[in-house]
């Protein structure tokens, strides 16, 4: 066995390591009863998402990115002031090896199968936020309330959101603001029909912030 | 192939093969189902306000149990701020709009599932 596993391609370590939970074949769940049942995020358009040194660092050392896991209502149970984390039910995620991560991270990456979404919009880094782009992001549409900016403000349903500037794309973050359903249907992000110029500036606010390394 | 296999095949693989989609294209999802995916987060598992998201929120989400802010409500504004968010009423940018997620008729469920959730009339109008 230790001879064939090292000639092992990442589409093939995809299919025996990942699969369980991982959909690498879409489509997005259309019905509630299938978001129930998702374990993991969709990883068949990981490489129309996510920038592939972020996944093979990732995985060589997986950290939470989501505070409440996948399905927050799954891992929450009432507290005193408000309903908490049962972080009892949260299980780290596994850890690959150097090679293993470089090999699967690159065969993540082929799987583009949303191009003309991304070839749709625009991503203009000059649109400068200012000191405006928190007050945007917290008051105007109210992103906190799900999304945490630092490691300890913000909301718990959703992913963390200072360190998305590293982790995705910025051609999809700009897209799945537009339109959080064109990619995932029964998503809990509602659309805030954020207008432009504001949704550049969202995007270049978030990459600003990843830039403050709150994850290091 | 005898009767009885020719039953099995017709009752267990051709019925939801045959009936599934239209159930579920018909129906859209159930209003308790919709309220846990997409309110409770703010709103609470027990639909109190006292969500997982709220410690950082300067506006507290409405207590959906509290007989009397929801009874001074319309069924018609219920379906307002569900759809169009807070903004729309003037009210907080934290309570979202829902309307490219729910469909205008589980959102009239969502109403008809909040009024048992306050066990309240809403207000004439
Ligand atoms: C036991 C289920 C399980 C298995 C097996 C699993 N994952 Fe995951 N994976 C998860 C969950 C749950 C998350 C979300 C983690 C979080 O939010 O903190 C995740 C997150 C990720 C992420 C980050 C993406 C994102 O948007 O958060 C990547 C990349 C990833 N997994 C790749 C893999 C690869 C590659 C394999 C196989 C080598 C694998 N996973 C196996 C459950 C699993
Ligand atoms: C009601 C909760 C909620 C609100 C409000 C919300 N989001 Fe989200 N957001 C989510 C969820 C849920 C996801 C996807 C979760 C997943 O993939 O596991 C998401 C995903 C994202 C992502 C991609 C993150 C990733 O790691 O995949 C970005 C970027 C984002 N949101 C930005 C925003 C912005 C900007 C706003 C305000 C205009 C906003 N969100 C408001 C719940 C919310
Ligand atoms: C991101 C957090 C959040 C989510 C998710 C959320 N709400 Fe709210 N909601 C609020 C906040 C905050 C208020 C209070 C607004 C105010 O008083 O200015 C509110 C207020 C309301 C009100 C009272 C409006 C009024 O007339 O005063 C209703 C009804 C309501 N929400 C229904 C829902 C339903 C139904 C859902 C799920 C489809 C939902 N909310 C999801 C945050 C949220």
């Amino acid at each position: 066995m230790p001879a064939a596993h090292a000639g092992e391609t990442g589409a093939a370590l995809l299919q025996q390591r990942c699969v369980a939970c991982h959909d690498l074949q879409g489509p997005a769940p259309t019905t509630l009863t299938q978001l129930f049942a998702r374990k993991a995020p969709d990883l068949f358009y990981a490489g129309n998402k996510y920038q592939t040194a972020w996944v093979a660092a990732w995985l060589q050392q997986p950290k939470r990115i989501r505070p409440a896991g996948m399905l927050y209502l799954d891992h929450i149970k009432p507290g005193v002031k408000r309903d908490m984390v049962d972080s009892s039910t949260l299980k780290p995620h596994m850890a690959l090896n150097n090679d293993d991560a470089n090999k699967v991270a690159h065969a993540l990456a082929l799987l583009k199968p949303y191009n003309d979404r991304i070839k749709a919009v625009s991503h203009d880094p000059s649109i400068s936020p200012g000191p405006l782009g928190e007050m945007l992001f917290d008051k105007i549409y109210g992103c906190m309330a799900c999304h945490q900016i630092e490691p300890d403000f913000g909301g718990l349903s959703a992913p963390e959101i200072f360190t998305a500037g590293k982790r995705l794309q910025a051609a999809y973050m700009l897209s799945y603001i537009r339109s959080p359903q064109a990619w995932d249907a029964k998503t809990w992000m509602p659309n805030k029909h954020v207008s432009s110029p504001n949704d550049q500036k969202l995007v270049n606010y978030i990459i600003e912030l990843s830039k403050e390394n709150f994850d290091e | 192939m005898n009767k009885w296999f020719m039953f099995l095949l017709a009752t267990f693989s051709l019925t939801p093969l045959l009936l599934a989609p239209f159930a579920s294209a018909e129906a859209g999802e159930k209003a308790k189902d919709n309220y846990r995916v997409y309110c409770i987060q703010c709103h609470g598992m027990q639909g109190d306000g006292m969500g997982l998201n709220i410690r950082d929120m300067s506006v507290q989400p409405r207590d959906h149990t509290d007989v009397k802010s929801m009874a001074s409500r319309t069924d018609t504004e219920l379906f307002k701020v569900i759809k169009e968010g807070g903004v729309a009423i003037n009210k907080s940018s934290l309570m979202p709009p829902w309307g490219d997620t729910l469909s205008d008729d589980e959102i009239h469920d969502l109403v008809q599932y909040l009024r048992t959730l306050c066990k309240c009339k809403g207000a004439n109008g």
